[in-house]
């Protein structure tokens, strides 16, 4: 169980970020949760939208670069620890943790969300779930419009 | 303290200079014809046998040779001497990703190094001297052959190489450097990093530099001279020729004499070809004519300049050429190693992923050279991590580093982000101000 991410290659200079969600807004995508990766040089937006096959062609017609990845989408207790819980699954299971951010859902009231890029979302998946975790697709994350 | 290293040669009247010249020049271009099949070719093709020339006046009916020809005539194609006489290799980066590699006879070697001890005498070296060199050592000609001229003229060399700037300033300090031989930007920064470590003039004993291999302005001559506490001597040279030594300042520091009993100087119109009156701006030539292994016969250096034969207030009367005004071809000079834009471009077009749209960016700051290559994304190269991205810049910069022998600042840019004027990309940006 998994979610489309959008990440898009951006340089790190004024404009960029600006530039981009103008496009992507007067495209008339819905942006649900984000992160920006940064460095010096370059940055990587990354992006979960209503509609990755449109969001992937309205950038490539803009000549950026950008590619989906799967990501695991994961709800636990919005209380202290929790979220030590699920990342105690993924290291006793030898799943490594690319990066991480959080997002917000209306799907279930009292629960924090994260979005996980492991180096292997199956067992991610498979581990979090049998430990009572609750996995979100894309329908789950877009359902509560 | 003897004002030459050869007076006899250095202050030679035109006329025995002339005489020695055709003599020389007749000979060579005999040796050539005998020994290199590639240009008695182009002889051939132009019409043109040894008995057409007779003297320095026919020069000009001699075939070109260029950049391009010591690529198609690579690694031996050019080579006059059986490789058993032969004992040393350098070599310098050629136009599409080949090296010039140039070969010397021991003979050849002790002219060369004759060349830099006039160099080394005329900045006022003698054997009391202690000549610190710091010109990179290995297939470049900088370290070799300033080394070379430094042992002949019976200086206490010190072979250093660049880089490790505190400990060369320590050596100079401690073994009390008097002479210093390095890229003009590498001895401004020795001259900043001095004074930072809080020394000055007055803690050092050198007296002159001669710096060479890339381009310097006269205000970085100043800057170099008060840092150091020096007089900076101006040296010129190229493998294809030998290397560095071709020519050289004497303390009037009006531009380099060239030692013309081994190199005949023309000036041409870049674009025709044809031989250009004296003191005309054009593209320098030059003709070898006492090199056995590697005789370059009108060889097109693509460097622009002027030469005068006014009489020089040091008494030499070889002739003297200005610091070269720029380039023919696209050529950069960044920190003494020449950079062809099309090298670049082979690197990424090797790489199957990456885009061959780039951009250099070349400026200088604090007196040193800051090279940057901007490439453009593609959708193969990127993914979704930083690591993964940073791995793709870590891969261009050792296959750069690897073709082009320097280290340049890898950028990935957005794709579309280079401007191209009229569909053809402008690839170089030099914000150096050097003339």
């Amino acid at each position: 169980m998994s979610v489309k991410q959008i990440s898009i290659f951006m340089e790190n200079r004024p404009g960029r970020i600006s530039a981009v969600t103008k496009l992507l807004g007067d495209g008339g995508i819905d942006i649900r949760a984000m992160a920006l990766a940064d460095t010096t040089d370059f940055g990587i937006l990354r992006i979960i939208v209503d509609d990755e096959e449109k969001c992937i062609k309205l950038l490539a017609d803009a000549g950026y670069s950008a590619r989906a990845t799967a990501v695991v989408a994961v709800g636990f207790e919005d209380k202290p620890g929790a979220l030590a819980s699920v990342m105690e699954v993924l290291y006793d299971n030898n799943i490594s943790v690319e990066y991480m951010y959080s997002f917000i859902s209306n799907k279930e009231a009292g629960k924090a969300y994260i979005m996980l890029r492991v180096d292997d979302n199956d067992a991610a998946a498979a581990a979090l779930e049998e430990k009572g975790f609750t996995l979100l697709n894309s329908g789950d994350l877009f359902g509560d419009k | 303290m003897p004002k030459y290293w050869n007076e006899k040669i250095e202050c030679m009247s035109r006329q025995d200079m002339i005489s020695l010249q055709n003599e020389r020049l007749v000979a060579q271009v005999k040796h050539v014809w005998d020994n290199v099949p590639y240009y008695r070719k182009k002889m051939e093709e132009k019409g043109v046998t040894p008995d057409d020339i007779k003297s320095i006046d026919d020069l000009h009916k001699l075939p070109f040779l260029s950049k391009a020809d010591l690529r198609d005539a690579y690694p031996y194609g050019l080579l006059a001497k059986p490789l058993a006489d032969c004992v040393r290799i350098q070599s310098t980066s050629g136009t599409t990703g080949k090296r010039v590699v140039a070969f010397y006879t021991q003979n050849d070697i002790d002219l060369w190094e004759d060349c830099c001890a006039r160099a080394i005498v005329a900045a006022g070296g003698t054997n009391e001297d202690v000549c610190q060199v710091c010109y990179g050592y290995g297939l470049f000609t900088g370290g070799p052959g300033l080394n070379g001229g430094s042992h002949k003229v019976g200086c206490l060399t010190l072979p250093m190489s660049s880089g490790n700037t505190e400990r060369q300033i320590q050596f100079m300090r401690d073994l009390g450097s008097t002479i210093l031989c390095c890229t003009p930007s590498y001895a401004a920064y020795i001259g900043e990093t001095l004074h930072k470590m809080g020394y000055g003039p007055d803690d050092i004993k050198l007296k002159a530099g001669i710096f060479g291999a890339e381009p310097w302005t006269e205000e970085m001559r100043r800057e170099i001279e008060r840092l150091l506490g020096i007089k900076a001597y101006d040296i010129y040279g190229l493998t294809e020729t030998s290397g560095p030594g071709v020519s050289f300042e004497c303390e009037e520091q009006t531009g380099m004499h060239i030692n013309e009993d081994h190199f005949i100087a023309e000036i041409i119109d870049p674009d025709t070809g044809e031989v250009l009156p004296e003191g005309s701006k054009g593209e320098l030539v030059f003709t070898s004519i006492t090199k056995e292994a590697f005789p370059l016969l009108r060889y097109r250096t693509r460097d622009i300049c002027v030469l005068t034969r006014e009489k020089c207030s040091c008494g030499r009367t070889l002739v003297k050429m200005s610091k070269p005004m720029g380039r023919t071809d696209d050529m950069l000079i960044i920190r003494g190693v020449n950079v062809f834009p099309s090298q670049i471009e082979s690197v990424l077009l090797k790489m199957s992923n990456a885009s061959p749209n780039y951009q250099i960016v070349v400026d200088r700051v604090n007196n040193t050279d800051t090279f940057e290559i901007r490439v453009e994304m593609t959708d193969e190269m990127f993914s979704d991590t930083i690591k993964s991205v940073e791995a793709v810049e870590d891969k261009i910069s050792a296959d750069m580093l690897s073709m082009l022998g320097i280290k340049a600042k890898i950028r990935l840019v957005e794709p579309n982000s280079i401007p191209r004027s009229e569909g053809k990309a402008v690839r170089v940006i030099d914000n150096r101000k050097l003339v």
